[in-house]
């Protein structure tokens, strides 16, 4: 059983299911930020439905492109035989 | 004392027999030691055990009170987990280095004051470096040296701060930091953010985790950075400098892991980063949030250690650590993956999984603290963490392009010890009412919210979004990255070029200046000195000498050339000096 569901996300064969899949998900966890009950919002971000989509989209992006511009730009990466 | 058995002890006393035994029986052994010491911890009770004088201060060995039991307890249970894991080393000196580490570690959790904390706090760095070493190879030999180094310096700091802060205050007890911060406070404040590796001084930790051997990585991912955050909880709650730092270590963790290609090292910044989460909390300082923190160290030490386990299996299996060698995995080490992505989902704190109900009550202490920016900086660290740990490493490691390695499941005993953790994973995601009651405060807080649900799977899954759009921009480079041990590793550079130039050329100056002008006049004078000598001195040191001879002829029975003999003197006089001072100081 583990098996099979490791191959599922592994083998090409499932590519597009996969992606299928990936994107239903992504709507559905949307659809339920908006139709899901807010009590007490403490910040103006709490009350937006779908902000945690776009904030978790933005911060990933940022991420991946601040670390690498600090790593090739601003010299953080260095080979590997740079202490020897 | 009876019915108060330390687990430290068990642990310590409970090495010695170690290299005795074999096969069978030493497994049957080495899993019994920290079964015993799990039950021990679970019926042990709040008090004060072991409290004596000890030249004229207040000693207390054990200090047992609601916020040491959570660690002791995560501690032991971690213990079998990391033992059934290692089960299968045929050579007893890792096992040996283990379960010192873990009753140090224990010690320190335990300890009433800061004598016995300093004490246990060395036993840690020497054990723990062990593992280091045990690796063997010029690399591993080398990080080993450098975490033994910054150790034995944090140390220092962290004996200076005790003494200056005892002299001050007249007491070594150790508890929270009141009144006013002095020298000694934030020496001990600097001594303890060491070994927590907050930065600037992290970099032994993630310079010297993955050089360790797989299975001695499991143990040092547990235990040093957690019993950090443990004393940081009893002695600085609500130091505002640690929300900051806490943050800030966060967010520089997951910066750093997008640029690592070693797969031990990429986990071992994440550590970084969640024990960020920990001292943030701490920093904050109220009630939710130092059970968040203490929470999560809970939670973070069976994750990380289930990923850590993971990631060994594969070095293991293909002896390869850099993701841009693996790839392709998932074919042949399926059960690997499974365990490995449990472990990933916890840290990324997906719903139903333990990072869900730890991480977020420290998020949720943050918000209540009314600190806005900081509820942003932890929430984007999480996406980063699911980025990393939950997707760049496993994709690269087990899927992405196929390497055509040669690769088959760990051993048994490899796969039943990453099952143990990944069960405790899912089953305090399930069920977190036990380990808050465990939780030196009162709990009041409720993880399973519509709300959080679904705004916790929304940064996830975005970001999961990000990374499929931006995969290329996430491919493994062939670097290291520069880290703040950038300064004792080339600054040992500039120290050996000193001692090498200047300093010799100082030394061959002083030498000539002896030579040219002081050597005359030492031979005038030792001229004079012959003729006082010949005459005068000669008639009583004959005299002398004679005596001496014979005190030497009964020397010479005494001194046999046996070191041990020696040492032994050297033990009896020690002990001697102890006791007259201690009766003298009374």
């Amino acid at each position: 059983m583990i098996k099979r569901v490791v191959d599922f996300f592994g083998d090409e064969e499932h590519a597009s299911q996969r992606r299928r899949l990936f994107y239903l998900v992504l709507v559905l966890i949307v659809i339920a930020d908006f139709l899901v009950h807010r009590e007490h919002a403490e910040y103006l971000w709490d009350r937006l439905p779908g902000w945690s989509a776009v904030y978790g989209f933005l911060s990933c992006v940022l991420l991946i492109f601040v670390s690498k511009f600090l790593g090739h730009r601003a010299g953080l990466m260095r080979r590997e035989d740079y202490y020897d | 004392m009876t019915d108060f058995v330390h687990p430290a002890l068990l642990f310590i006393l409970g090495a010695l027999p170690i290299p005795f035994l074999n096969g069978s029986i030493r497994k049957a052994y080495l899993l019994l030691i920290p079964a015993l010491a799990i039950l021990a911890v679970l019926t042990i009770q709040p008090g004060s055990y072991g409290a004596t004088q000890f030249i004229g201060q207040e000693i207390l060995i054990a200090k047992v009170d609601k916020l040491s039991i959570v660690f002791a307890t995560v501690f032991t249970i971690m213990a079998l987990i990391g033992t059934v894991y290692a089960l299968h080393l045929p050579r007893p000196g890792q096992h040996v280095a283990a379960f010192v580490y873990v009753g140090s570690a224990l010690g320190v959790v335990f300890a009433g004051d800061y004598l016995t904390l300093y004490l246990f706090w060395e036993g840690m760095a020497f054990a723990s470096a062990y593992l280091v070493f045990a690796q063997g190879g010029r690399q591993a030999i080398a990080a080993g040296f450098r975490y033994l180094m910054v150790h034995i310096t944090g140390g220092v700091v962290l004996l200076g701060g005790v003494i200056l802060s005892g002299l001050s205050t007249g007491s070594l007890l150790f508890g929270p930091i009141a009144g006013e911060m002095g020298v000694g406070a934030y020496l001990i404040l600097a001594g303890f953010m060491l070994n927590a590796a907050v930065p600037p001084l992290n970099a032994w930790l993630t310079d010297a985790y993955p050089e360790a051997t797989v299975t001695g990585a499991v143990f040092m991912s547990a235990f040093t950075t957690k019993t950090a955050v443990y004393v940081l909880a009893r002695a600085f709650p609500g130091t505002e400098l640690l929300v900051w730092l806490g943050t800030a270590m966060a967010l520089y963790g997951v910066v750093y892991a997008v640029l690592e290609n070693d797969c031990r090292r990429l986990l071992a910044y994440h550590i970084v980063s969640q024990v960020g989460y920990m001292v943030a909390g701490i920093g904050i300082g109220t009630e939710m949030a130092v059970n968040g923190a203490t929470s999560h160290a809970f939670a973070h030490i069976l994750y990380k250690a289930l990923l850590f386990m993971g990631a060994g299996a594969v070095i293991y299996v293909t002896g390869r650590r850099k993701l841009t060698e693996l790839g392709g995995l998932y074919r042949t080490m399926p059960l690997t993956v499974a365990l490995y992505m449990i472990g990933a989902f916890a840290i990324s704190a997906f719903p139903f999984f333990s990072g869900f109900v730890t991480k977020s009550m420290v998020i949720a202490a943050a918000g209540q603290d009314h600190r806005a920016v900081m509820v942003l900086a932890l929430t984007m660290a999480s996406a980063g963490t699911f980025l990393h740990t939950g997707l760049k490493l496993p994709y690269y490691m087990f899927f992405g392009t196929d390497r055509g390695l040669e690769a088959r499941e760990p051993p048994r005993n490899m796969l039943v010890a990453m099952g143990m953790a990944a069960v405790l994973c899912i089953a305090i995601g399930v069920f977190p009412q036990p380990l808050y009651a465990l939780l030196p405060y009162p709990v009041d807080f409720e993880p399973y919210t519509g709300v959080h649900i679904t705004e916790s799977l929304g940064v996830l899954m975005f970001t999961a979004l990000g990374f499929v759009i931006f995969l290329r921009a996430l491919d493994p480079e062939n670097t290291i990255s520069i880290d703040t041990d950038w300064f004792y590793r080339k600054g040992a550079r500039v120290f050996m070029w000193i001692a090498g130039k200047p300093l010799a050329r100082y030394e061959k100056a002083v030498s000539d200046v002896s030579e040219t002008a002081a050597l005359p006049f030492l031979h005038g004078a030792a001229r004079a000195g012959l003729w006082i000598d010949l005459t005068a001195v000669d008639a009583v040191v004959n005299g002398v000498a004679r005596s001496i001879q014979r005190g030497g002829g009964a020397l010479r029975r005494l001194q046999t050339g046996v070191v041990t003999h020696y040492v032994l003197a050297m033990i009896v006089g020690v002990i001697a000096a102890t006791v007259v001072f201690t009766v003298a100081s009374r």
